[in-house]
């Protein structure tokens, strides 16, 4: 039986007092809202957190808001309500494909944007997402609010640039004009974690040529977004020997490790091809008329 | 510390320690055995019940998370002799062997229904996939669920009610 080592339970009442009960309890306490990667590394004793500050109840903290040129999202909303936001799937279709494969259905129903980003697993889906749709991470502290790319939030597995007296509160999404995007994973089986993954923002300009474009890699070793595979799409209209490019580019760019999901030249033939597939969906999904781009 | 949540419609205060998680919350201290718990990682899903509604995988919720909410265990899904809609399906389609994985799955199913009484079996494939069968293949907990969807409580009330007094 895995029971967490024992520590004191508090439920914060709204922002300020979740930030009041950090500041109270100190370094040996720690933040749970969906509870689904810290309660099971609590169980294997990988985490012995002294106080567990409860904040499920900030529904404050839980909004999804189309606002001046961003798409802005509570941290603590779940996983199920950005799969059912239709302005989340009509604005960044690369969120609904990502959270349909995110854990399964009823993990979905607890876990929360801001805890997936405050985990900070490197093979989790929503960071890679965030880094392809160029996401800004806003941090309440006692000093105020600090705004973070997320660069700047990610230090590093299982490591964020929130400190201890600090809480995510929400992420804002930019909203790019003539723009799509994708998401696609391969994973052993429902619910697993990525073997690997990708995501692509494409933007056209008003004459189909890329304006911009984004690329990210999910569980093989890329920190931040493919620059090389994004450098020779961005300027010509995106066609498939493009892609085909962009996807050994990308490739070259990761730097997997073999484990029992599988050796280092599977993961980076999947950068390679699911990079392809990605790039061919967000430029349909973003109007692109190329005779050689098609769904896929 | 003192928790109280309604389990199948009745309060329930007890003092539990924090680190106690709902599912030995409800299998030890509240006697409801029919939660199962089974792997204790939220892959299996066998210990899945519906908080305010929704499921959830208690091995994986502290039971102080679920102070004043709302919990619906598979003791809660029968109306006294009356079979929920789903319990029959399972019956009639043959939705179980070992019986184990079978609560959660049909507390999701229960679930599922409210939410979309029509599903199709691609819609209760994805209801479940988080919940884990060695028995069935699923094949007969779908039809079970399908079942259940073709027959809502009216209809089932009296097949129920014949096969319980049988």
């Amino acid at each position: 039986m895995q029971i967490p080592a024992p520590f004191d339970y508090v439920r914060a009442e709204s922002v300020d007092h979740a930030l009041a009960l950090l500041e109270r309890h100190g370094p040996e306490s720690r933040v749970v809202a969906g509870g689904h990667s810290l309660l099971p590394m609590m169980k294997l004793r990988l985490a012995r957190p002294e106080w567990l500050i409860d904040i499920n109840d900030l529904f404050e903290l839980d909004f999804i808001i189309e606002d001046a040129g961003w798409l802005r999202v509570g941290a603590l909303t779940r996983h199920t309500a950005l799969l059912e936001s239709e302005v989340v799937g009509r604005l960044f279709p690369i969120v609904h494909d990502a959270e349909r494969v995110i854990a399964d259905p009823v993990v979905r129903n607890r876990g929360t944007l801001g805890g997936s980003l405050c985990q900070a697993d490197p093979a989790e889906d929503l960071s890679t997402v965030c880094d392809v749709l160029s996401a800004v991470a806003v941090v309440k502290g006692p000093g105020g609010e600090r705004f973070l790319t997320m660069a700047e939030l990610h230090r590093g597995p299982y490591e964020t640039a929130v400190g201890q007296d600090e809480l995510l509160t929400e992420v804002r999404f930019p909203l790019t004009p003539r723009s799509s995007s994708a998401y696609e994973k391969v994973e052993r089986r429902v619910g697993d974690w990525a073997v690997a993954a990708a995501g692509a923002l494409v933007q056209l300009a008003a004459d189909g040529t890329v304006e911009d474009v984004a690329i990210g890699l999910t569980a093989v070793g890329l920190d931040g977004t493919a620059t090389r595979a994004q450098d020779v799409l961005r300027g010509p209209r995106p066609t498939e020997e493009l892609f085909f490019e962009a996807g050994r580019l990308a490739a070259e760019a990761c730097n997997p490790i073999a484990d029992q999901r599988g050796p280092v030249d599977y993961k980076r033939h999947l950068a390679d091809e699911l990079t392809r597939r990605v790039l061919r969906r967000a430029s349909a999904r973003a109007g692109a008329t190329d005779s050689t781009t098609r769904e896929g | 510390m003192q928790i109280s949540m309604t389990v199948n419609g009745k309060e329930m205060a007890r003092e539990v320690e924090p680190r106690v998680l709902l599912v030995h919350h409800l299998r030890e201290e509240l006697g409801l055995t029919g939660t199962h718990w089974g792997c204790d990682t939220s892959n299996c899903g066998t210990c899945v019940v519906l908080m305010d509604g929704e499921p959830v995988k208690s091995c994986t919720v502290l039971a102080a998370m679920a102070d004043g909410h709302d919990i619906r265990t598979v003791e809660g899904l029968a109306d006294g002799k009356v079979l929920d809609p789903v319990q029959q399906g399972f019956m009639e389609e043959h939705g179980l062997q070992c019986g184990f994985c079978t609560p959660g799955m049909m507390l999701t199913a229960r679930a599922l229904l409210d939410k979309n009484p029509h599903p199709d079996d691609l819609e209760i494939r994805e209801a479940i996939s988080g919940q884990i069968c060695r028995c069935t293949g699923y094949a007969t907990i779908v039809r079970s669920i399908r079942w259940a969807a073709e027959h809502p409580a009216t209809d089932a009330t009296s097949a129920t009610d014949a096969e319980v007094s049988a």
